[in-house]
């Protein structure tokens, strides 16, 4: 790490604001998504769908209505 | 470009570029980083505080751009009422409130040891914190409201009225006397900054936009997910209650 002077609190308190709060935004959106994805795929594998997303169709690829239990 | 208007298509899309979106992300931030830290040389007046201007910068510019990608979103919610245009300008909230957050921490942290404080009403500062304000509204309205539709638009001409406020962001320099500094990048006869502090503002600039878009990718998936999701438990809602009646 260079010498960062008299003022090296501030710096790395900026750059430690910085990476806590990116951080912690990637996480929640990273997560949202991945939640997302296992809510859509467990209403898929009970058989609703959306009406254009046959039976071999991918989850994330459907479209369509409920397709009927 | 009007394929990616079907949100099927756009989700393949996103599914494709996401992975090598993040590798050149990590790389540039990686680069930039380095270059901020081990490469650019001290100002000759704010000294090694100059390394604050690296992520200060583009999370100000981000936060402006955030806002200005959602008043364009909204009026693609409100003329067209493309339902993309409202996943688009909702899920670009967070991320710019947070880019906007960070710039407002940072510049803080900045003008303590170089002002004597951490912050004045000045019109620069104060049109930011307006337009984090400006943010945190966008996120109750889309909050408050639950029918998708609905708060897509009510929040659609919140943020075209809150749009006033981004050029007031960027001449308040030009028309007030303020204590921060007037821009030295984008200004008339060129960038004012010696290019051994511009290539690495340059480059994080460049990974915090990629990082923005990113997270604005994977954002706008989980809400086209989080939506069909919806519709879904509606409908299977609806059809357990016919089978009653």
């Amino acid at each position: 790490m260079p010498d960062l002077g008299q003022h090296a609190v501030f710096i790395l308190a900026a750059y430690g604001a910085t990476f806590v709060a990116v951080a912690a935004l990637a996480f929640f959106i990273v997560e949202d998504d991945r939640k997302q994805r296992r809510l859509l795929a467990d209403l898929e594998r009970r058989g609703i769908r959306r009406r254009s997303a046959g039976p071999s169709a991918k989850p994330k690829a459907s479209t369509g209505r409920q397709r009927g239990s | 470009m009007v394929s990616l208007a079907n949100p099927t298509r756009f989700l393949s899309l996103v599914d494709r570029m996401v992975p090598w979106l993040a590798a050149v992300t990590l790389i540039l931030l990686g680069i930039g980083l380095y270059l901020a830290f081990f490469v650019a040389p001290p100002d000759y007046q704010q000294g090694e505080t100059v390394k604050i201007m690296f992520i200060h910068v583009p999370a100000a510019w981000l936060g402006m751009f955030g806002y200005v990608l959602i008043a364009v979103a909204a009026l693609g919610t409100l003329i067209w009422r493309h339902p993309l245009a409202d996943v688009a300008a909702k899920t670009a909230g967070p991320i710019g409130a947070t880019f906007t957050f960070v710039a407002l921490v940072t510049g803080s942290l900045w003008g303590k040891p170089m002002w004597g404080t951490y912050w004045v009403w000045d019109a620069r500062l104060t049109s930011v914190l307006v337009l984090f304000l400006l943010y945190l509204g966008l996120l109750a309205l889309w909050q408050a409201i639950e029918e998708p539709g609905r708060a897509g638009r009510a929040a659609a001409i919140l943020a075209l009225v809150g749009a006033v406020n981004v050029p007031i962001i960027h001449y308040s320099v030009v028309w007030w006397n303020t204590l921060h500094q007037p821009a030295s990048v984008f200004r008339v006869g060129g960038p004012s900054i010696d290019p051994s502090l511009l290539a690495p503002l340059l480059v994080m600039a460049l990974a915090f936009t990629l990082l923005f878009i990113l997270l604005h990718l994977i954002s706008m998936r989980a809400e086209i997910l989080r939506r069909r999701v919806r519709a879904l438990q509606q409908t299977q809602v609806e059809r357990a209650a016919l089978v009653e009646v």
